[in-house]
Protein backbone atom coordinates (compact mmCIF):
# COMPACT_ATOMS: atom_id res chain seq x y z
CA UNK A 1 0.00 0.00 0.00
CA UNK A 2 1.20 3.59 -0.76
CA UNK A 3 2.15 6.22 1.80
CA UNK A 4 -0.91 7.60 2.67
CA UNK A 5 -2.00 11.31 4.20
CA UNK A 6 -4.95 11.06 6.57
CA UNK A 7 -7.25 14.43 6.57
CA UNK A 8 -10.18 14.75 8.74
CA UNK A 9 -12.18 17.79 6.76
CA UNK A 10 -13.67 20.12 9.35
CA UNK A 11 -16.55 21.32 7.18
CA UNK A 12 -18.20 20.67 3.43
CA UNK A 13 -16.02 23.50 1.68
CA UNK A 14 -12.84 22.51 3.13
CA UNK A 15 -13.06 18.81 2.00
CA UNK A 16 -14.02 19.50 -1.68
CA UNK A 17 -11.05 21.86 -1.69
CA UNK A 18 -8.43 19.24 -0.43
CA UNK A 19 -10.02 16.68 -2.91
CA UNK A 20 -10.74 19.13 -5.77
CA UNK A 21 -7.34 20.44 -5.45
CA UNK A 22 -5.51 16.75 -5.65
CA UNK A 23 -6.00 14.65 -7.82
CA UNK A 24 -4.07 12.18 -5.73
CA UNK A 25 -6.70 12.36 -3.07
CA UNK A 26 -9.84 11.17 -1.71
CA UNK A 27 -13.00 10.93 -0.01
CA UNK A 28 -13.48 8.11 2.67
CA UNK A 29 -16.83 7.66 3.88
CA UNK A 30 -17.14 4.53 5.99
CA UNK A 31 -14.34 2.77 4.13
CA UNK A 32 -16.10 -0.97 3.65
CA UNK A 33 -15.11 -0.19 0.03
CA UNK A 34 -12.22 1.84 0.01
CA UNK A 35 -10.43 0.28 2.18
CA UNK A 36 -10.57 -2.95 0.32
CA UNK A 37 -9.72 -1.64 -2.58
CA UNK A 38 -6.37 0.43 -0.76
CA UNK A 39 -5.15 -3.60 0.46
CA UNK A 40 -6.19 -5.05 -3.32
CA UNK A 41 -4.20 -1.95 -4.55
CA UNK A 42 -7.43 -1.18 -6.72
CA UNK A 43 -6.71 2.59 -5.37
CA UNK A 44 -3.64 4.23 -4.77
CA UNK A 45 -4.76 7.39 -3.47
CA UNK A 46 -2.02 9.11 -1.74
CA UNK A 47 -4.59 11.06 0.50
CA UNK A 48 -7.66 10.10 2.40
CA UNK A 49 -10.08 12.84 2.91
CA UNK A 50 -12.22 11.59 5.84
CA UNK A 51 -15.64 12.81 5.42
CA UNK A 52 -17.15 10.33 8.02
CA UNK A 53 -17.70 12.87 10.92
CA UNK A 54 -18.90 16.01 8.66
CA UNK A 55 -22.22 15.59 10.28
CA UNK A 56 -24.93 14.79 7.35
CA UNK A 57 -26.50 12.88 9.12
CA UNK A 58 -29.83 13.81 9.26
CA UNK A 59 -33.22 12.16 7.80
CA UNK A 60 -35.72 15.21 7.50
CA UNK A 61 -38.74 15.79 5.76
CA UNK A 62 -38.29 18.48 3.11
CA UNK A 63 -40.03 21.25 0.81
CA UNK A 64 -38.24 20.85 -2.37
CA UNK A 65 -38.38 22.60 -5.86
CA UNK A 66 -40.73 19.96 -7.18
CA UNK A 67 -42.68 18.60 -3.80
CA UNK A 68 -42.23 17.25 -0.89
CA UNK A 69 -39.46 15.11 0.21
CA UNK A 70 -37.03 13.01 2.47
CA UNK A 71 -33.84 14.69 2.36
CA UNK A 72 -31.05 11.74 3.97
CA UNK A 73 -27.52 13.10 4.83
CA UNK A 74 -24.13 11.38 3.16
CA UNK A 75 -23.23 10.13 6.09
CA UNK A 76 -26.61 8.42 7.45
CA UNK A 77 -25.56 4.75 7.76
CA UNK A 78 -27.13 1.67 6.04
CA UNK A 79 -28.92 0.37 8.82
CA UNK A 80 -30.03 3.42 10.21
CA UNK A 81 -31.66 4.21 6.72
CA UNK A 82 -33.26 1.18 6.33
CA UNK A 83 -34.46 1.49 10.11
CA UNK A 84 -35.87 5.06 9.33
CA UNK A 85 -39.58 4.81 10.40
CA UNK A 86 -40.42 6.90 7.55
CA UNK A 87 -38.50 4.60 5.10
CA UNK A 88 -40.43 1.59 6.19
CA UNK A 89 -43.43 2.97 5.82
CA UNK A 90 -43.13 5.33 2.76
CA UNK A 91 -40.04 4.12 1.12
CA UNK A 92 -40.62 0.31 1.77
CA UNK A 93 -38.35 -0.53 -1.62
CA UNK A 94 -35.48 1.43 -0.06
CA UNK A 95 -35.49 -0.45 2.90
CA UNK A 96 -35.84 -4.14 1.37
CA UNK A 97 -33.02 -3.10 -0.53
CA UNK A 98 -31.21 -1.76 2.25
CA UNK A 99 -31.44 -5.03 4.34
CA UNK A 100 -30.73 -7.32 1.51
CA UNK A 101 -27.54 -5.89 1.25
CA UNK A 102 -24.33 -6.86 2.78
CA UNK A 103 -24.20 -8.00 6.59
CA UNK A 104 -25.90 -6.34 9.78
CA UNK A 105 -21.93 -5.36 10.65
CA UNK A 106 -21.03 -3.55 7.24
CA UNK A 107 -24.79 -2.00 7.19
CA UNK A 108 -23.50 -0.48 10.27
CA UNK A 109 -20.38 0.64 8.50
CA UNK A 110 -21.27 1.60 4.98
CA UNK A 111 -22.79 5.49 4.34
CA UNK A 112 -25.49 6.70 1.64
CA UNK A 113 -22.72 8.55 -0.17
CA UNK A 114 -20.37 5.57 -0.64
CA UNK A 115 -22.82 2.46 -0.95
CA UNK A 116 -23.97 4.70 -4.06
CA UNK A 117 -20.51 5.47 -5.60
CA UNK A 118 -19.35 1.89 -4.44
CA UNK A 119 -17.34 -0.06 -7.41
CA UNK A 120 -18.22 -3.12 -9.17
CA UNK A 121 -17.55 -6.24 -7.70
CA UNK A 122 -16.13 -7.62 -11.28
CA UNK A 123 -13.53 -10.09 -10.25
CA UNK A 124 -11.17 -8.76 -12.90
CA UNK A 125 -11.26 -5.58 -11.81
CA UNK A 126 -10.89 -6.73 -8.30
CA UNK A 127 -7.81 -8.76 -9.34
CA UNK A 128 -4.72 -6.46 -10.42
CA UNK A 129 -2.96 -9.09 -12.26
CA UNK A 130 -4.96 -9.15 -14.80
CA UNK A 131 -6.28 -6.10 -17.50
CA UNK A 132 -9.28 -4.27 -17.03
CA UNK A 133 -10.57 -1.16 -19.00
CA UNK A 134 -12.48 0.00 -15.71
CA UNK A 135 -9.26 -0.13 -13.40
CA UNK A 136 -6.32 0.48 -16.29
CA UNK A 137 -7.70 2.26 -19.16
CA UNK A 138 -6.60 0.61 -22.85
CA UNK A 139 -5.09 -2.12 -20.83
CA UNK A 140 -8.38 -4.77 -22.34
CA UNK A 141 -11.48 -6.31 -21.01
CA UNK A 142 -11.07 -9.74 -19.41
CA UNK A 143 -14.54 -10.17 -18.54
CA UNK A 144 -15.20 -10.54 -22.52
CA UNK A 145 -14.49 -14.52 -23.19
CA UNK A 146 -13.66 -15.09 -19.64
CA UNK A 147 -15.69 -15.93 -16.23
CA UNK A 148 -18.44 -13.88 -16.91
CA UNK A 149 -21.78 -15.08 -14.96
CA UNK A 150 -22.18 -11.75 -13.44
CA UNK A 151 -22.07 -9.85 -16.76
CA UNK A 152 -24.15 -7.16 -17.90
CA UNK A 153 -27.67 -7.79 -19.97
CA UNK A 154 -27.70 -4.43 -21.05
CA UNK A 155 -26.40 -1.07 -22.30
CA UNK A 156 -22.65 -3.05 -21.96
CA UNK A 157 -19.78 -2.24 -24.45
CA UNK A 158 -16.89 -4.20 -26.02
CA UNK A 159 -14.64 -2.45 -23.35
CA UNK A 160 -16.38 -3.07 -20.72
CA UNK A 161 -19.29 -5.85 -19.23
CA UNK A 162 -19.48 -5.18 -15.38
CA UNK A 163 -22.51 -4.73 -13.46
CA UNK A 164 -23.36 -1.85 -10.55
CA UNK A 165 -23.34 -3.78 -7.36
CA UNK A 166 -25.39 -1.29 -5.37
CA UNK A 167 -28.92 -2.88 -4.11
CA UNK A 168 -29.70 0.67 -2.27
CA UNK A 169 -28.83 2.73 -5.94
CA UNK A 170 -31.19 0.33 -7.57
CA UNK A 171 -34.16 1.27 -5.24
CA UNK A 172 -33.11 4.92 -5.34
CA UNK A 173 -33.66 4.57 -9.35
CA UNK A 174 -37.19 3.37 -8.80
CA UNK A 175 -37.87 6.61 -6.70
CA UNK A 176 -36.74 9.11 -8.94
CA UNK A 177 -34.11 10.38 -6.03
CA UNK A 178 -32.02 13.38 -6.20
CA UNK A 179 -28.13 13.17 -5.33
CA UNK A 180 -26.75 16.39 -3.74
CA UNK A 181 -23.72 16.79 -4.99
CA UNK A 182 -21.21 19.62 -3.36
CA UNK A 183 -18.47 20.89 -5.97
CA UNK A 184 -16.30 23.28 -6.67
CA UNK A 185 -18.97 25.04 -8.60
CA UNK A 186 -21.06 24.95 -5.51
CA UNK A 187 -24.33 22.76 -5.03
CA UNK A 188 -26.54 20.94 -7.93
CA UNK A 189 -28.66 18.71 -8.18
CA UNK A 190 -28.28 15.18 -10.03
CA UNK A 191 -30.86 12.75 -10.46
CA UNK A 192 -29.53 9.47 -9.61
CA UNK A 193 -30.57 8.12 -12.86
CA UNK A 194 -28.25 10.51 -14.09
CA UNK A 195 -25.59 9.65 -11.49
CA UNK A 196 -24.13 6.13 -12.79
CA UNK A 197 -23.26 6.16 -16.31
CA UNK A 198 -23.19 3.35 -19.01
CA UNK A 199 -19.06 2.17 -20.13
CA UNK A 200 -19.19 3.32 -23.65
CA UNK A 201 -15.82 3.66 -24.21
CA UNK A 202 -15.02 4.82 -21.34
CA UNK A 203 -15.31 2.41 -18.60
CA UNK A 204 -12.87 3.85 -15.95
CA UNK A 205 -15.81 6.79 -15.30
CA UNK A 206 -18.61 4.88 -13.06
CA UNK A 207 -20.52 8.26 -12.56
CA UNK A 208 -21.07 11.52 -14.05
CA UNK A 209 -19.31 13.28 -11.28
CA UNK A 210 -16.13 15.04 -11.18
CA UNK A 211 -13.41 14.50 -9.30
CA UNK A 212 -14.07 16.45 -6.20
CA UNK A 213 -17.94 16.35 -6.21
CA UNK A 214 -18.98 15.36 -2.78
CA UNK A 215 -22.61 13.74 -2.45
CA UNK A 216 -23.51 15.61 0.94
CA UNK A 217 -27.34 13.82 0.61
CA UNK A 218 -30.13 11.94 -1.15
CA UNK A 219 -33.51 13.49 -1.69
CA UNK A 220 -36.04 11.28 -1.83
CA UNK A 221 -39.88 12.15 -3.25
CA UNK A 222 -42.69 11.20 -1.56
CA UNK A 223 -44.84 9.51 -4.06
CA UNK A 224 -48.18 6.89 -3.52
CA UNK A 225 -46.49 4.57 -5.65
CA UNK A 226 -43.32 5.15 -3.45
CA UNK A 227 -45.78 3.65 -0.33
CA UNK A 228 -46.64 0.91 -2.51
CA UNK A 229 -42.98 -0.82 -3.25
CA UNK A 230 -40.58 -3.50 -2.57
CA UNK A 231 -37.30 -4.97 -3.57
CA UNK A 232 -36.49 -8.58 -4.69
CA UNK A 233 -33.17 -9.77 -5.02
CA UNK A 234 -32.23 -13.44 -6.11
CA UNK A 235 -29.20 -14.13 -5.71
CA UNK A 236 -26.57 -17.35 -5.06
CA UNK A 237 -27.35 -17.80 -1.38
CA UNK A 238 -29.76 -16.56 1.04
CA UNK A 239 -28.01 -13.75 2.70
CA UNK A 240 -24.70 -11.88 2.18
CA UNK A 241 -24.91 -12.07 -1.23
CA UNK A 242 -24.71 -9.36 -3.98
CA UNK A 243 -27.41 -9.75 -6.55
CA UNK A 244 -27.42 -11.92 -9.66
CA UNK A 245 -30.86 -9.84 -10.55
CA UNK A 246 -32.49 -7.73 -8.66
CA UNK A 247 -36.02 -5.83 -9.21
CA UNK A 248 -37.47 -2.55 -7.45
CA UNK A 249 -41.03 -1.49 -8.32
CA UNK A 250 -43.30 1.17 -6.69
CA UNK A 251 -47.27 0.55 -7.94
CA UNK A 252 -50.16 3.07 -8.35
CA UNK A 253 -53.38 1.46 -9.38
CA UNK A 254 -56.70 3.14 -9.96
CA UNK A 255 -58.87 0.33 -9.51
CA UNK A 256 -57.28 -2.60 -11.13
CA UNK A 257 -55.48 -0.16 -13.75
CA UNK A 258 -51.97 1.16 -13.37
CA UNK A 259 -51.99 4.50 -13.13
CA UNK A 260 -48.37 5.00 -12.15
CA UNK A 261 -45.60 2.13 -11.82
CA UNK A 262 -41.80 2.73 -11.34
CA UNK A 263 -39.46 -0.59 -12.49
CA UNK A 264 -35.91 -0.52 -11.95
CA UNK A 265 -33.34 -3.46 -12.18
CA UNK A 266 -29.93 -4.28 -10.67
CA UNK A 267 -27.12 -7.10 -11.72
CA UNK A 268 -28.21 -6.08 -15.20
CA UNK A 269 -26.43 -3.03 -16.46
CA UNK A 270 -23.00 -0.45 -15.48
CA UNK A 271 -25.62 1.25 -13.55
CA UNK A 272 -29.32 0.77 -12.10
CA UNK A 273 -31.51 -0.09 -14.79
CA UNK A 274 -35.05 1.63 -14.85
CA UNK A 275 -36.72 -0.37 -17.16
CA UNK A 276 -39.28 2.66 -18.73
CA UNK A 277 -40.22 0.56 -21.74
CA UNK A 278 -41.97 -1.85 -19.51
CA UNK A 279 -43.16 0.67 -17.37
CA UNK A 280 -44.83 2.27 -20.29
CA UNK A 281 -46.43 -1.03 -21.91
CA UNK A 282 -48.47 -1.32 -18.35
CA UNK A 283 -49.53 1.88 -17.91
CA UNK A 284 -53.37 2.32 -18.14
CA UNK A 285 -53.52 -1.81 -18.14
CA UNK A 286 -54.40 -3.96 -15.36
CA UNK A 287 -51.59 -6.25 -13.71
CA UNK A 288 -51.48 -9.45 -15.06
CA UNK A 289 -49.00 -11.97 -15.56
CA UNK A 290 -49.23 -11.78 -19.07
CA UNK A 291 -49.34 -7.90 -19.30
CA UNK A 292 -46.24 -7.84 -17.11
CA UNK A 293 -44.41 -10.70 -18.99
CA UNK A 294 -44.83 -8.56 -22.26
CA UNK A 295 -44.09 -5.09 -20.45
CA UNK A 296 -40.66 -7.35 -19.46
CA UNK A 297 -40.03 -8.62 -23.19
CA UNK A 298 -40.33 -4.98 -24.21
CA UNK A 299 -37.67 -4.09 -22.01
CA UNK A 300 -35.40 -6.65 -22.72
CA UNK A 301 -35.41 -6.59 -26.65
CA UNK A 302 -32.41 -4.40 -26.42
CA UNK A 303 -30.68 -7.32 -24.48
CA UNK A 304 -27.55 -8.92 -25.34
CA UNK A 305 -26.75 -12.33 -23.68
CA UNK A 306 -23.70 -14.96 -23.84
CA UNK A 307 -24.05 -18.30 -22.96
CA UNK A 308 -23.06 -17.59 -19.12
CA UNK A 309 -25.87 -14.36 -18.78
CA UNK A 310 -28.89 -15.86 -20.49
CA UNK A 311 -30.45 -17.84 -17.27
CA UNK A 312 -30.78 -13.92 -16.10
CA UNK A 313 -33.57 -13.02 -18.68
CA UNK A 314 -36.23 -15.42 -17.54
CA UNK A 315 -34.94 -14.29 -14.05
CA UNK A 316 -35.86 -10.98 -14.74
CA UNK A 317 -39.20 -12.27 -16.10
CA UNK A 318 -39.97 -14.41 -13.04
CA UNK A 319 -38.85 -11.74 -10.51
CA UNK A 320 -40.57 -9.25 -11.84
CA UNK A 321 -43.74 -10.74 -12.46
CA UNK A 322 -43.86 -11.51 -9.19
CA UNK A 323 -42.71 -8.28 -7.86
CA UNK A 324 -45.63 -6.57 -9.64
CA UNK A 325 -48.48 -8.83 -8.91
CA UNK A 326 -47.28 -8.69 -5.27
CA UNK A 327 -47.69 -4.90 -5.22
CA UNK A 328 -50.95 -5.80 -6.87
CA UNK A 329 -52.12 -7.72 -4.36
CA UNK A 330 -52.83 -10.61 -6.51
CA UNK A 331 -49.70 -13.02 -4.82
CA UNK A 332 -48.64 -14.98 -7.19
CA UNK A 333 -48.23 -19.20 -6.01
CA UNK B 1 -8.29 12.58 20.68
CA UNK B 2 -5.14 11.62 20.13
CA UNK B 3 -2.48 14.29 18.88
CA UNK B 4 -1.93 13.76 15.46
CA UNK B 5 -6.02 13.84 14.64
CA UNK B 6 -5.89 16.92 16.17
CA UNK B 7 -3.58 18.56 13.79
CA UNK B 8 -5.05 17.02 10.83
CA UNK B 9 -8.40 18.75 12.24
CA UNK B 10 -7.06 22.36 11.43
CA UNK B 11 -6.29 21.77 8.04
CA UNK B 12 -2.99 19.31 7.84
CA UNK B 13 -2.47 15.87 6.74
CA UNK B 14 -1.11 13.34 9.12
CA UNK B 15 1.32 11.08 7.02
CA UNK B 16 2.55 8.01 8.08
CA UNK B 17 2.66 7.87 12.15
CA UNK B 18 -0.26 9.33 14.24
CA UNK B 19 -1.38 9.21 17.51
CA UNK B 20 -4.52 8.16 18.73
CA UNK B 21 -6.61 7.06 21.46
CA UNK B 22 -9.00 4.27 21.74
CA UNK B 23 -10.85 2.69 24.71
CA UNK B 24 -10.37 -0.93 24.35
CA UNK B 25 -12.62 -3.35 26.84
CA UNK B 26 -12.75 -0.42 29.53
CA UNK B 27 -9.20 0.82 29.36
CA UNK B 28 -8.08 3.75 28.03
CA UNK B 29 -5.18 3.39 25.42
CA UNK B 30 -2.75 4.93 23.42
CA UNK B 31 -1.12 3.77 20.33
CA UNK B 32 1.12 5.20 17.42
CA UNK B 33 -0.06 3.85 14.30
CA UNK B 34 0.65 3.74 10.71
CA UNK B 35 -2.24 6.11 8.93
CA UNK B 36 -2.59 2.34 7.01
CA UNK B 37 -3.30 0.52 9.74
CA UNK B 38 -6.63 -1.34 9.70
CA UNK B 39 -8.25 -1.54 13.31
CA UNK B 40 -8.19 -4.89 13.49
CA UNK B 41 -4.13 -4.85 13.15
CA UNK B 42 -3.87 -2.08 16.01
CA UNK B 43 -5.75 -4.04 18.12
CA UNK B 44 -4.45 -7.30 17.49
CA UNK B 45 0.05 -6.27 16.68
CA UNK B 46 -0.27 -2.88 18.76
CA UNK B 47 -2.10 -3.69 21.46
CA UNK B 48 -1.91 -7.48 22.05
CA UNK B 49 -6.09 -7.63 21.93
CA UNK B 50 -6.42 -10.61 20.20
CA UNK B 51 -10.09 -11.68 20.65
CA UNK B 52 -10.60 -10.30 16.99
CA UNK B 53 -9.99 -12.53 14.93
CA UNK B 54 -8.55 -12.22 11.22
CA UNK B 55 -10.56 -14.24 9.24
CA UNK B 56 -10.35 -13.09 5.09
CA UNK B 57 -9.32 -9.33 5.61
CA UNK B 58 -11.77 -8.25 3.36
CA UNK B 59 -15.71 -7.73 5.12
CA UNK B 60 -16.60 -11.07 4.00
CA UNK B 61 -16.33 -13.52 7.02
CA UNK B 62 -17.34 -11.77 10.29
CA UNK B 63 -14.80 -13.05 12.18
CA UNK B 64 -13.08 -9.38 13.12
CA UNK B 65 -16.64 -7.90 14.39
CA UNK B 66 -16.26 -5.94 17.82
CA UNK B 67 -18.34 -3.61 19.13
CA UNK B 68 -17.64 -0.15 18.25
CA UNK B 69 -19.34 2.76 20.06
CA UNK B 70 -21.54 0.13 20.69
CA UNK B 71 -22.55 -1.52 17.64
CA UNK B 72 -21.00 -4.12 15.76
CA UNK B 73 -18.77 -3.25 13.55
CA UNK B 74 -16.04 -4.90 11.15
CA UNK B 75 -12.00 -3.94 12.41
CA UNK B 76 -10.67 -5.22 9.22
CA UNK B 77 -12.33 -2.49 6.51
CA UNK B 78 -11.83 -0.04 9.04
CA UNK B 79 -8.43 2.02 9.19
CA UNK B 80 -7.76 2.91 12.91
CA UNK B 81 -6.79 6.83 12.38
CA UNK B 82 -10.71 7.27 11.45
CA UNK B 83 -11.15 6.08 14.94
CA UNK B 84 -9.58 7.71 17.14
CA UNK B 85 -11.77 8.35 20.29
CA UNK B 86 -13.82 5.62 19.59
CA UNK B 87 -14.91 2.85 22.20
CA UNK B 88 -14.01 -0.39 21.18
CA UNK B 89 -15.83 -4.03 23.42
CA UNK B 90 -14.30 -6.64 22.14
CA UNK B 91 -15.51 -10.37 23.37
CA UNK B 92 -13.08 -10.47 25.91
CA UNK B 93 -14.13 -7.54 27.20
CA UNK B 94 -17.77 -8.59 27.77
CA UNK B 95 -17.18 -10.53 30.58
CA UNK B 96 -17.47 -9.05 33.67
CA UNK B 97 -14.22 -9.85 35.95
CA UNK B 98 -15.12 -13.42 36.39
CA UNK B 99 -18.47 -13.61 35.46
CA UNK B 100 -19.26 -14.21 31.41
CA UNK B 101 -21.97 -11.94 29.55
CA UNK B 102 -25.21 -14.05 29.47
CA UNK B 103 -24.67 -14.48 25.59
CA UNK B 104 -21.09 -16.31 26.44
CA UNK B 105 -22.84 -18.44 28.54
CA UNK B 106 -25.31 -19.25 26.22
CA UNK B 107 -22.67 -20.55 23.30
CA UNK B 108 -21.03 -22.57 25.84
CA UNK B 109 -24.44 -24.13 27.09
CA UNK B 110 -25.45 -25.25 23.50
CA UNK B 111 -22.16 -25.65 21.75
CA UNK B 112 -22.36 -22.77 19.69
CA UNK B 113 -18.33 -23.74 18.29
CA UNK B 114 -15.72 -26.14 17.65
CA UNK B 115 -12.50 -25.19 16.95
CA UNK B 116 -13.51 -21.45 18.37
CA UNK B 117 -11.92 -18.85 15.73
CA UNK B 118 -15.16 -17.53 14.68
CA UNK B 119 -16.47 -17.17 18.04
CA UNK B 120 -15.19 -14.19 19.41
CA UNK B 121 -17.09 -12.36 16.43
CA UNK B 122 -20.13 -14.13 16.61
CA UNK B 123 -20.73 -13.45 20.07
CA UNK B 124 -20.04 -9.95 19.70
CA UNK B 125 -22.28 -9.79 16.49
CA UNK B 126 -25.12 -12.05 18.86
CA UNK B 127 -24.75 -8.92 21.31
CA UNK B 128 -25.40 -6.77 18.43
CA UNK B 129 -28.05 -8.66 17.08
CA UNK B 130 -30.15 -8.42 20.19
CA UNK B 131 -29.56 -4.91 20.71
CA UNK B 132 -30.85 -4.22 16.83
CA UNK B 133 -34.14 -6.34 17.63
CA UNK B 134 -35.26 -4.25 21.15
CA UNK B 135 -34.51 -1.22 19.03
CA UNK B 136 -36.72 -2.63 16.84
CA UNK B 137 -34.74 -2.73 13.49
CA UNK B 138 -36.39 -4.64 10.74
CA UNK B 139 -34.44 -7.43 8.44
CA UNK B 140 -34.65 -8.95 4.99
CA UNK B 141 -36.89 -11.89 5.93
CA UNK B 142 -38.99 -9.46 8.56
CA UNK B 143 -42.73 -9.85 6.82
CA UNK B 144 -44.17 -6.64 8.02
CA UNK B 145 -41.67 -3.70 7.94
CA UNK B 146 -43.75 -1.42 10.55
CA UNK B 147 -44.10 -4.65 13.30
CA UNK B 148 -42.08 -5.16 16.47
CA UNK B 149 -39.12 -7.52 15.72
CA UNK B 150 -39.52 -11.36 16.84
CA UNK B 151 -36.31 -13.07 16.61
CA UNK B 152 -37.50 -16.76 14.81
CA UNK B 153 -35.08 -18.91 14.11
CA UNK B 154 -35.51 -17.29 10.21
CA UNK B 155 -34.59 -13.93 11.98
CA UNK B 156 -31.70 -15.12 13.88
CA UNK B 157 -29.78 -16.59 10.68
CA UNK B 158 -30.48 -14.19 8.81
CA UNK B 159 -29.27 -11.28 10.98
CA UNK B 160 -25.95 -13.15 12.27
CA UNK B 161 -25.24 -14.49 8.10
CA UNK B 162 -22.32 -11.96 8.13
CA UNK B 163 -20.43 -14.37 10.28
CA UNK B 164 -19.29 -17.26 9.19
CA UNK B 165 -18.02 -20.73 10.68
CA UNK B 166 -15.59 -23.18 9.11
CA UNK B 167 -16.79 -25.82 11.37
CA UNK B 168 -20.52 -25.68 10.53
CA UNK B 169 -21.43 -24.52 14.62
CA UNK B 170 -24.43 -22.93 12.71
CA UNK B 171 -26.76 -25.28 14.95
CA UNK B 172 -25.21 -24.70 17.97
CA UNK B 173 -25.06 -20.87 17.28
CA UNK B 174 -28.22 -20.67 16.35
CA UNK B 175 -29.21 -22.43 19.83
CA UNK B 176 -27.42 -20.32 21.78
CA UNK B 177 -28.58 -16.75 20.06
CA UNK B 178 -32.37 -17.99 20.23
CA UNK B 179 -31.32 -18.61 24.39
CA UNK B 180 -29.75 -15.32 24.77
CA UNK B 181 -32.56 -13.56 23.04
CA UNK B 182 -34.99 -14.97 25.60
CA UNK B 183 -32.99 -14.05 29.03
C1 LIG C 1 -18.46 -8.69 1.97
C2 LIG C 1 -19.26 -7.56 1.40
C3 LIG C 1 -20.54 -7.81 0.93
C4 LIG C 1 -21.29 -6.78 0.39
N1 LIG C 1 -22.54 -7.04 -0.09
C5 LIG C 1 -23.28 -6.05 -0.64
C6 LIG C 1 -24.57 -6.29 -1.19
O1 LIG C 1 -25.07 -7.41 -1.15
N2 LIG C 1 -25.25 -5.26 -1.73
C7 LIG C 1 -24.72 -3.99 -1.77
O2 LIG C 1 -25.39 -3.09 -2.28
N3 LIG C 1 -23.50 -3.73 -1.29
C8 LIG C 1 -22.77 -4.73 -0.72
N4 LIG C 1 -21.52 -4.46 -0.24
C9 LIG C 1 -20.93 -3.15 -0.51
C10 LIG C 1 -21.21 -2.10 0.52
O3 LIG C 1 -22.58 -1.77 0.45
C11 LIG C 1 -20.34 -0.90 0.19
O4 LIG C 1 -18.99 -1.25 0.44
C12 LIG C 1 -20.69 0.33 1.00
O5 LIG C 1 -22.01 0.71 0.77
C13 LIG C 1 -19.76 1.48 0.67
O6 LIG C 1 -20.02 2.55 1.55
P1 LIG C 1 -18.85 3.20 2.44
O7 LIG C 1 -19.41 4.35 3.17
O8 LIG C 1 -18.16 2.17 3.23
O9 LIG C 1 -17.92 3.71 1.26
P2 LIG C 1 -16.35 3.92 1.15
O10 LIG C 1 -15.66 2.62 1.04
O11 LIG C 1 -15.87 4.86 2.20
O12 LIG C 1 -16.30 4.68 -0.23
C14 LIG C 1 -16.71 4.11 -1.46
C15 LIG C 1 -16.42 5.12 -2.57
O13 LIG C 1 -17.24 6.27 -2.44
C16 LIG C 1 -16.44 7.46 -2.28
N5 LIG C 1 -17.18 8.26 -1.30
C17 LIG C 1 -17.55 7.90 -0.04
N6 LIG C 1 -18.34 8.86 0.50
C18 LIG C 1 -18.48 9.83 -0.43
C19 LIG C 1 -19.20 11.08 -0.50
N7 LIG C 1 -19.96 11.51 0.52
N8 LIG C 1 -19.12 11.82 -1.63
C20 LIG C 1 -18.36 11.40 -2.67
N9 LIG C 1 -17.66 10.25 -2.67
C21 LIG C 1 -17.74 9.46 -1.58
C22 LIG C 1 -15.09 6.97 -1.83
O14 LIG C 1 -14.07 7.86 -2.23
C23 LIG C 1 -14.98 5.64 -2.53
O15 LIG C 1 -14.58 5.83 -3.87
C24 LIG C 1 -20.75 -5.46 0.34
C25 LIG C 1 -19.48 -5.21 0.83
C26 LIG C 1 -18.73 -6.24 1.37
C27 LIG C 1 -17.36 -5.94 1.89
S1 LIG D 1 -16.02 -6.03 -17.32
FE1 LIG D 1 -15.27 -3.96 -16.90
S2 LIG D 1 -14.56 -4.13 -14.81
FE2 LIG D 1 -14.65 -6.25 -15.58
S3 LIG D 1 -12.64 -6.69 -16.52
FE3 LIG D 1 -13.91 -5.87 -18.14
S4 LIG D 1 -13.39 -3.67 -18.09
FE4 LIG D 1 -12.76 -4.51 -16.13
S1 LIG E 1 -11.48 -10.63 8.89
FE1 LIG E 1 -12.90 -8.99 8.89
S2 LIG E 1 -14.63 -9.87 7.95
FE2 LIG E 1 -13.14 -11.45 7.73
S1 LIG F 1 -16.05 -22.76 15.52
FE1 LIG F 1 -14.50 -23.16 14.05
S2 LIG F 1 -14.90 -21.58 12.62
FE2 LIG F 1 -16.61 -21.45 13.87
Amino acid sequence: MRELDYVRASDVEEAVALVSGDPDARYLGGGTNLVDHLKLGIARPARLVDVGRLGLDGVEEQDGPDGRVLHVGANVRNSDLAAHPVVRSAFPVLSRALLSGASGQLRHQASTGGNLLQRTRCVYFQDVTTPCNKREPGSGCSAVGGYGRQDAVLGASEHCVATHPSDMAVAMAALDAVVVVRGRQGERRVPVRELHRLPGDRPDLDTTLEHGDLVTGVELPFTDAARCSTYLKVRDRASYAFALVSVAAALELDGDVVRDVRIAWGGVAHKPWRATAAEEALTGRAVDEDAVRAAVDAELAAARTTDQTAYKLPMLRGATTRTLLRLAGKDPS
Amino acid sequence: MGEGVRRAASGYGVRMDTTIELTVDGHRRQLTVDTRTTLLDALRERLAVTSPKKGCDHGQCGSCTVLLDGRRHLTCLALAVAFDGSEVVTAEGLAADDALHHVQEAFLEHDGYQCGYCTPGQVCSAVGVLDEAKQGHPSHVTEDLEADVELTDDEIRERMSGNLCRCGAYPGILAAVKEAAGA
